[in-house]
C-alpha cells in the first residue's frame, strides 16, 4: 500500500488552469490576458537587447568559473540590488545598515524573509504573530508565509469595488485595528491584481500609523520600473518608509524588469537600524538558506549584476525597461479610449489611472464568464487583466468584447 | 529602556532614528548571531593563512590537476549554443522544472526500462539543486505521509553525513532526526552489523536516509550483498528509503552501478524518494541542477502527489532556474553528446583512483602506521581517512592542510604538486599526535 495512496489532488492554481484551457481553445480572435509575463505587440515573450548582450559577455568570458555562489549570494547582485531599490545615494546604505540575500525569485526573497520573521520576530518561534495581506493580493503570499509557519495570515482592507479604486478608509481601520508588531505585506508598487496603488499622502498616512502602532513593513518589490517606467518613481514608497527610519524587509524579483523569468533572480534587501543588528540578522538567513537551497543560481544573477554595475549597461538596461511600460501605457491609454467611443457603459477612467502589468477591469464573475465562453478573451475570475496580452492587432477585438459583454451581462 | 549600542561606538544613524521620535530598539534586537556554517569558517581560515605549501582539502566541488573547478569542452559549446538560440523564449518554466530535463534525470537514475517508468509511478522534479531536492522531499513526506496518522518521523541519517542534511528535515519541520552507524573508525569502513543494529531498533515507518554510492563525506559505501540484506530489513519493518544521488558516475565511473541501490530498491516494488544533483558530474555548480526522483507503488497517485510537490515548490522557489538544466538535458538527450560526457566522467573517475593509489603508495613508504587499503576501496570525491580530531587539528594548525574536521577529506583536491607534502604530513601527524 502506497504511503501516498490517500494524498488529495491539491487544487489547480487558477491562473495556470486559465492559460490551459486557452491553449486548449482552437477560436482563431481568442486572447489571453491572463498569464502574468510581459508581451510584445506580436504577443511573444521579450529577450531584452541588454540581457542578450551580456548573456554573451557571460558565455565568452572564459574567466568565470561554475563554482558554488557564496550562501547569501553574489555580493555585486546583492548590493547593486539594494541599490536599486533604495537609491544610489540612499543615507541607509551609506551608514552600512542595508544588506541582503541573494534569492530565487520574488517568491525566494520572500520565503526567506517569512522564514526569518517567524523564527526571530517578536520573540521565538512566535507562529501567532498575524500576516496582514491586502484583499486581494498575489495569491502566493498566503501560501509562502503559511508555510513558512505562520498560523495567522488576515486580510486588509485595500480594494474598494465600488469606486474602483483604494479602500482608504478600510486601510487605515485595519491598521489601526491590527496587534501590535503585526507584519504588513505592501506592494510597493503595480499591486497585483488591482494596478491600484496608494498616493504618496496615502503613503505618508499609512506610514504614520505603522509608525506608531510599530507593525512590521514587508515590501514585495516585483515591478520596479515597469510600473511608471521610472526606477525611482515606482521606489518612492520604500525609500519614503526608510527615510521615516523604519526597520523592513524588501523582496525584490528581476523576473519581470529584466524578462529573466526562467533564471530565478531575486534579492531579499535588509534595512536595519545598525550594522551589528544587520549581521545578526543576515546569520540567520544564511542558516535558513542553507536549508532550503543551499547556495542560489548563479547564471541570472550574473546577468543583472553586470548590468547593474556597468554605467552604460545600466543606462541601456533602463531604456528596455521604459519600453516596456511605455508599451503598457499605451495600451491603457488605447483601450480606455476605445470603451469610451463604443459608448461602453460604465466609467473607464480606471484602466489608465492603474499601474503596471495588470487592470482591475470591474468585470463580475458573470461577465468574466461571458467574456472567455462567448468570446474567447480569457481573463481571471476577479477581472483582473494582464495588459501586456493587449497588442495593436486584438485591442479592437477586446474593447468590443468588453463593450458586448457590459451591455448584454449584468 | 534598554540602549543599542554600536559596536564601533558611533552614534551615526542611531541618532538620525532617535531624532525621529522612533524607539531607539531594534526590532532585531533580540536575534542571536547564528554558529558560524564550520565550513565558511574553514575556508575562511585558509584564505587567511599565508603559509605557501598551505592546501584545502575540505572542498565541495571536484578540483582538476590545476587545482581548478572547469567545465569540459562540450558543456561549454553547448552553453554558447543555447545562449544564442532564438526559439528558446524566457518564459516562466512549470514549477516541477523542464519536462525534457526530469525525464533524462529519471532514466539516467532508473534505466529507461525500469518498471516503474513504463507504468508511470514515477515522479520527477526539478530542483535547486541537491539541497533543494532533500528539502522538498522532506516537505512531502512531513505533510504527506501516511495522510490518516500524524507522521513526524523519525528520519535516520548516517553516522557522520553532510552536515546540512539534519538541519534540511529540521527545516521542513521534522524535528525527530536520529543517527545509525555507519562509518567504523577502527575498521575504517562501514560497520554494517552496527548499522543493522540501530535500523532494526527503528520505528515502523522510519524514513531512512542512505548514500547510493560515493558516500559523503566518508566514501564508503555497502557492497551489494550488504545492500540486499539491507533492503529485505526495510521491507520487514515498513521504512521509507531516502537515497542521496549527488554524483552518479563519479564513484565507479559507471552509471548504472552507482545507481545500482535505488534500482535494486525500484524492482522490488517499494516506495522510494531519491536526491540527484549534476553538479559534481557536469561542473554545474552555480547553476544549481538537482532532481527529486519519487517511485511510487501506484500509478493512481500520481497526479495527487505532482499536485502537492507543486504546490510546495510555489511556495520555496515558485520555480526552478532553468539554465542549467538545459544544458543537462541536451546533453543527455544527445547520444554523441551523452558518450562524450560518461567519457568525461570517467577519466575524472580515473583520476581519483590514481590519486587514491598513490597516496596509499606513499604513506605505505612512509611507513605510515596502520592499513590504507580503504582509500582504495572507497569510491567518488571524498575518503575518510580515519584521522582524529588532534591529527586534524595538527594538520591545521603546523602543516596548513586543511581537512574536515571528522578526518575526511576531497581526494580531487589532491594533485601531483601537493601529493608528497599531504602524504608526509599525515605520516607525521599519525606519528607524533594520538
Amino acid at each position: 500500500m502506497s504511503i501516498f495512496a490517500e494524498v488529495p489532488q491539491a487544487p489547480p492554481v487558477a491562473v495556470f488552469k486559465l492559460t490551459a484551457d486557452f491553449r486548449e481553445d482552437t477560436h482563431a480572435q481568442k486572447v489571453n490576458l491572463g498569464v502574468g509575463a510581459y508581451r510584445t505587440d506580436d504577443c511573444l515573450p521579450w529577450v531584452l537587447p541588454v540581457v542578450k548582450k551580456v548573456e554573451k559577455m557571460i558565455v565568452e568570458d572564459n574567466s568565470l568559473n561554475h563554482e558554488y555562489l557564496p550562501i547569501l549570494g553574489l555580493p555585486e547582485l546583492r548590493s547593486a540590488a539594494s541599490k536599486v531599490a533604495l537609491g544610489d545615494d540612499s543615507p541607509a546604505i551609506k551608514d552600512g545598515r542595508v544588506g541582503a540575500v541573494q534569492a530565487l525569485g520574488g517568491t525566494g526573497a520572500l520565503r526567506i524573509g517569512a522564514e526569518f520573521l517567524r523564527r526571530w520576530y517578536n520573540g521565538t518561534n512566535n507562529t501567532a504573530t498575524p500576516v496582514y495581506v491586502s484583499a486581494p493580493t498575489w495569491e502566493n503570499h498566503n501560501a509562502v508565509f503559511s508555510d513558512a509557519g505562520f498560523k495567522d495570515i488576515r486580510p486588509y482592507h485595500y480594494w474598494d469595488g465600488a469606486k474602483k479604486g483604494l479602500d482608504v478608509t478600510g486601510i487605515m481601520d485595519d491598521l489601526e485595528n491590527a496587534p501590535e508588531h503585526s507584519i504588513f505585506v505592501l506592494h510597493a508598487c503595480a499591486h497585483n491584481p488591482t494596478g491600484t496603488d496608494p498616493t504618496p499622502d496615502e503613503w505618508k498616512t499609512i506610514a504614520e500609523v505603522m509608525k506608531r502602532r510599530k507593525l512590521f513593513v514587508f515590501f514585495d518589490s516585483a515591478y520596479q520600473g515597469f510600473a511608471s517606467g521610472s526606477l525611482d518613481k515606482d521606489a518612492w514608497a520604500i525609500r519614503y518608509f526608510v527615510s521615516e527610519g523604519f526597520e523592513l524587509l524588501c523582496a525584490q524579483s528581476f523576473s519581470k524588469n529584466f524578462g529573466l523569468y526562467n533564471e530565478r533572480v531575486g534579492n531579499l534587501t535588509v534595512v536595519a537600524q545598525d550594522k551589528d543588528n544587520l549581521a545578526r540578522v543576515l546569520s540567520q538567513m544564511e542558516k535558513i538558506v542553507r536549508t532550503t537551497w543551499s547556495n542560489p543560481p548563479s547564471q541570472g544573477a550574473r546577468i543583472v549584476a553586470i548590468t547593474l554595475n556597468n554605467p552604460d549597461l545600466f543606462i541601456e538596461w533602463k531604456g528596455n525597461v521604459k519600453t516596456m511600460a511605455d508599451r503598457v501605457l499605451l495600451m491603457r491609454d488605447q483601450l480606455k479610449d476605445k470603451l469610451i467611443a463604443l459608448g461602453t457603459p460604465g466609467t473607464w477612467d480606471h484602466i489608465t489611472q492603474q499601474i503596471g502589468m495588470f487592470s482591475f477591469t470591474g468585470l463580475n464573475p458573470k461577465q468574466v464568464q461571458y467574456m472567455i465562453k462567448e468570446k474567447h478573451v480569457y481573463l481571471m475570475a476577479s477581472g483582473r487583466i494582464n495588459m501586456c496580452g493587449l497588442t495593436s492587432k486584438n485591442i479592437d477585438y477586446v474593447a468590443e468584447s468588453i463593450h458586448e459583454t457590459v451591455s448584454k451581462v449584468q | 529602556m534598554r540602549q543599542t549600542c554600536n559596536s564601533d561606538g558611533g552614534v551615526g544613524s542611531t541618532e538620525n532614528v532617535k531624532a525621529r521620535g522612533i524607539t531607539i530598539f531594534s526590532i532585531f534586537v533580540d536575534t542571536p548571531t547564528a554558529a558560524p556554517n564550520p565550513e565558511t569558517k574553514l575556508l575562511a581560515d585558509f584564505k587567511k593563512d599565508t603559509h605557501l605549501s598551505k592546501v584545502y582539502l575540505a572542498g565541495r566541488e571536484y578540483l582538476n590537476e590545476e587545482g581548478q573547478t572547469s567545465v569540459s569542452p562540450l558543456i561549454g559549446k553547448i552553453m554558447q549554443q543555447i545562449c544564442t538560440d532564438p526559439t528558446l523564449c524566457p518564459e516562466y518554466p512549470s514549477s516541477v522544472g523542464l519536462p525534457e530535463f526530469t525525464r533524462r534525470a529519471t532514466e539516467l537514475v532508473l534505466g529507461r526500462d525500469c518498471h516503474a517508468i513504463v507504468e508511470n509511478r514515477v515522479l520527477g522534479v526539478q530542483t535547486v539543486g541537491c539541497t533543494g531536492a532533500v528539502r522538498l522531499g522532506a516537505e512531502l513526506l512531513k505533510h504527506w505521509y501516511n495522510v490518516r496518522g500524524v507522521w513526524c518521523g523519525p528520519v535516520y541519517l548516517s553516522s557522520p553525513c553532510d552536515d546540512s542534511l539534519a538541519g534540511i528535515f529540521e527545516a521542513a519541520g521534522i524535528q525527530d532526526v536520529r543517527r545509525y552507524r555507519y562509518w567504523d573508525t577502527e575498521q575504517r569502513g562501514v560497520c554494517v552489523q552496527k548499522m543493522m543494529e540501530d535500523l532494526e531498533m527503528a520505528p515502523e515507518q522510519s524514513v531512512i536516509v542512505l548514500s547510493a554510492s560515493a558516500h559523503c563525506p566518508t566514501g564508503s559505501d555497502l557492497s551489494q550483498k550488504h545492500w540486499r540484506l539491507l533492503t529485505q530489513l526495510m521491507v520487514r519493518c515498513r521504512f521509507f528509503p531516502f537515497f542521496l544521488l549527488p554524483a552518479q558516475g563519479l564513484c565507479h565511473g559507471d552509471f548504472e552501478q552507482d545507481a545500482w541501490p535505488v534500482r535494486l530498491c525500484a524492482s522490488l516494488g517499494m516506495e522510494l524518494l531519491c536526491a540527484q544533483s549534476f553538479s559534481h558530474s557536469f561542473g554545474l555548480y552555480g547553476e544549481r541542477v538537482g532532481h527529486l526522483l519519487c517511485v511510487l507503488k501506484q500509478s493512481s497517485t500520481l497526479l495527487a502527489v505532482q499536485s502537492q510537490a507543486e504546490k510546495q515548490v510555489r511556495a520555496l522557489w515558485s520555480r526552478p532556474s532553468v539554465g542549467g538544466a538545459r544544458v543537462v538535458a541536451t546533453v543527455l538527450s544527445n547520444p554523441a553528446h551523452h558518450v562524450e560526457w560518461q567519457e568525461g566522467v570517467k577519466s575524472m573517475v580515473e583520476r581519483g583512483i590514481l590519486v587514491r593509489e598513490r597516496l596509499r603508495e606513499k604513506l605505505r613508504l612512509l611507513g605510515c602506521p596502520g592499513s590504507w587499503d580503504h582509500l582504495i576501496q572507497q569510491g567518488g570525491l571524498y575518503c575518510c581517512t580515519g584521522l582524529n580530531v588532534q591529527q586534524v587539528e595538527f594538520l591545521e594548525k603546523r602543516r596548513h592542510i586543511y581537512l574536515h574536521p571528522n578526518g575526511c577529506l576531497n581526494v580531487s583536491a589532491i594533485n601531483s604538486r601537493n601529493l608528497d607534502y599531504v602524504a608526509e604530513s599525515i605520516h607525521l601527524a599519525l606519528t607524533s599526535v594520538f
